[in-house]
């Protein structure tokens, strides 16, 4: 069990988030889309150093810029 | 009374297909989050009466965020409740994401109901929904639909009459989703499947290393085929029909016209070594008809083949996150993409698109790009005519000359614009077989779209330029003009009257071009001026309508200083 930023987790790794900062309309945003504190997801990749992240939740895919995935705080899974 | 019916959903769930089925009008739908940015309307009879039907931009919820979620808010909020229906469209491989809009839908007290759309898809993914608890544990009626092939559709309408709005006590963001929890735990039932050649290839996409070579592939592959269509439609189709059939006709009709007569100079304008010439002519019968019909329309049919295709499969959005690194550096995030590559059809969808780009000053950045650095098929379809004849390497140069602006205006408006760039979050759809007949359809609509549009202005365009040219009208114009021209450029005159054609249509203005004779240095000047100068007339009133005059006229200015630029550095660079 390790706390990082959703950019700090290894590609293929399970985790759980467990906070997200950020601005209310961005909560909203990540809440309406299924991104909400204690919902488990999987990194599926990282597109080079400062590039958008992908993962999956539940079962849809989606993909976010750097600086919001640096919003997310995940409790990997190892 | 219902007067209304609302189609609600998530980005991507197929609202329009449903919109279609339910109206009998066509609109273009595609595999990814953000296809309508326009709001469309029609009709449907219910028992007699007429009902409006609204197709409304997908949102993921009704909390205010989005300009997206304001629209469809403002909107629902403005009729009474008893006289409309929310149609929910869900997508029924993800219900548990597209729930949480739903419970939103109720909880405002809204009469709705629930359309499961994607229900084969469904199947194929091993998801199995229990349509009866569903529909008792939402409280709404729920019908299971596919609008692509339209089973359901009938029984969706026969339901909408018994729609009712059941009061729903409001719950917090967290309290809803441990609601969907148990709402999937008791409805949906997942069967395992292993892994299938399109989920490896889904996966191998979002990889830097693999998805850039499947992107990279993909669009060389794109760009051969539209160019192998167009080139085979041109040579098989379009010019034996107007060498072989059409042309017998004129020859016939030029004689009766008198060689020398006002009439036969508009119809058939000038005979070149005493022939009919379709490319320096300049008739309305002649030039005007052959750059419409066997220049540019193969083009267009090709791309927006091609187009149509990346568009179903769910290419675009797995491009966006490729290039969201990139883009980053011009003021844009991925998503940028996609407007882009609609504006390489036709700029007008292009800056259209901007819509899905949330802050003003994103929109400003791509939409000014947009007009300046991105040509349209129908102007490419007339460089590759003009310049295709010579080496592979002009035509080639003038993409490059195009990106290198591109990427140069990009980065000094991403550091000049006021403003802020909100960062890429959207979903991936998954891989699509696309269907043929939506295929065909979104096709059609859009040559009719061209058709419609250009056909006219290409004909008006040929005639004043005939009237202009006829009483040498030009001449006053072409003296002004001169310094800039061959002082700067290294132009003929005469091509002054190319560029003021292109502030009316692009495709016509290449036409003009044709005639004077120019060098392959000159052709690639006056190329790639049409391409960054003023946009066409129709660009220009798109520009003004979504981002307003003050916008319109910065861009103007820095389109103008651009071209100056870009014009002069090519006249002085190339021997």
């Amino acid at each position: 069990m390790r706390k990082v930023s959703l950019t700090q987790m290894k590609e293929r790794q399970k985790g759980t988030i467990l906070d997200i900062s950020g601005g209310l309309g961005l909560q909203n945003k990540f809440m309406s889309m299924g991104i909400y504190k204690g919902r488990e997801i999987t990194k599926i990749s990282h597109i080079g150093l400062k590039g958008p992240v992908a993962i999956k939740v539940g079962r849809s895919v989606l993909v976010l810029g750097h600086g919001v995935a640096n919003k997310i705080v995940i409790e990997s899974h190892d | 009374m219902i007067k209304k019916i609302f189609l609600v959903g998530n980005p991507n769930v197929g609202k329009s297909v449903v919109f279609s089925r339910l109206t009998g009008v066509q609109v273009i739908s595609s595999n990814y989050a953000g296809t309508t940015v326009e709001i469309m309307r029609g009709f449907l009879k219910l028992g007699g009466q007429e009902a409006e039907v609204i197709d409304l931009p997908g949102t993921y919820s009704l909390d205010p965020g989005s300009k997206a979620e304001e629209v469809v808010v403002s909107l629902l909020n403005e009729s009474a409740r008893d006289e409309i229906v929310v149609i929910n469209i869900i997508d029924s491989t993800n219900l548990e994401r597209n729930l949480y809009l739903t419970l939103q839908l109720l909880e405002a007290s809204l009469p709705v109901m629930v359309c499961l759309n994607m229900c084969d898809e469904a199947k194929h993914h091993g998801v199995s929904i229990g349509i009866d608890t569903l529909e008792k544990l939402l409280g709404v009626p729920v019908v299971p639909t596919c609008a692509i092939t339209g089973s359901g559709i009938k029984m969706l309408v026969e339901k909408i009459k018994d729609v009712k709005s059941k009061p729903r006590d409001k719950s917090s963001h967290r309290d809803r989703w441990q609601a969907i929890g148990e709402i999937i735990e008791q409805s949906q039932h997942l069967t395992h499947r292993h892994h299938s050649l399109r989920e490896i290839l889904e996966d191998a996409s979002v990889r830097p290393f693999s998805g850039a070579l499947i992107a990279i592939g993909l669009m060389f592959a794109a760009f051969e085929i539209v160019r192998f269509i167009g080139e085979n439609l041109i040579s098989r189709i379009a010019d034996p029909v107007f060498f072989n059939l059409y042309q017998p006709l004129l020859i016939k009709l030029s004689p009766i016209l008198g060689g020398e007569s006002f009439l036969h100079h508009l119809l058939i304008g000038d005979l070149i070594n005493g022939k009919i010439d379709f490319k320096q002519s300049l008739g309305l019968l002649t030039t005007a008809p052959y750059i419409e019909f066997a220049m540019v329309l193969p083009y267009i049919i090709s791309f927006y083949l091609v187009l149509g295709l990346l568009e179903d499969i769910g290419i675009l959005p797995r491009l966006a996150m490729l290039l969201d690194n990139l883009l980053h550096h011009i003021g844009l995030h991925g998503f940028a993409i996609i407007p882009v590559l609609l504006g390489l059809g036709c700029n007008v969808p292009g800056i259209l698109a901007t819509r899905n780009l949330e802050s003003r000053r994103e929109r400003f950045i791509a939409a000014t790009l947009i007009s300046i650095g991105i040509p349209c098929v129908a102007l490419q379809a007339m460089i590759l005519g003009l310049l295709g004849k010579f080496s592979g390497f002009y035509v080639s140069g003038i993409y490059l000359v195009l990106l290198v602006i591109w990427m140069v205006l990009g980065v000094i408006l991403n550091h000049t614009v006021k403003g802020y760039s909100p960062e890429l979050l959207v979903e991936i759809p998954p891989y699509r077989l696309p269907s043929l007949l939506t295929l065909w359809k979104k096709l059609f609509l859009r040559i009719k779209g061209f058709l419609i549009e250009a056909a006219p202005l290409v004909l008006l365009g040929v005639l004043i330029i005939n009237v202009l040219l006829y009483f040498k009208l030009f001449d006053l114009f072409t003296g002004l003009f001169a310094p800039v021209i061959s002082g700067l450029f290294g132009l003929p005159k005469e091509s002054v009257v190319a560029l003021v054609m292109g502030l009316f249509r692009k495709d016509v203005a290449v036409g003009m071009l044709m005639p004077l004779g120019l060098s392959v240095k000159q052709l690639f000047i006056s190329a790639v001026l049409l391409a960054i100068s003023f946009p066409c007339a129709a660009t220009f009133v798109i520009f003004l309508k979504e981002l307003g005059f003050k916008d319109l006229f910065k861009a103007t200015l820095i389109m103008c200083a651009v071209a100056l630029v870009t014009g002069s550095l090519l006249n002085f660079v190339i021997h």
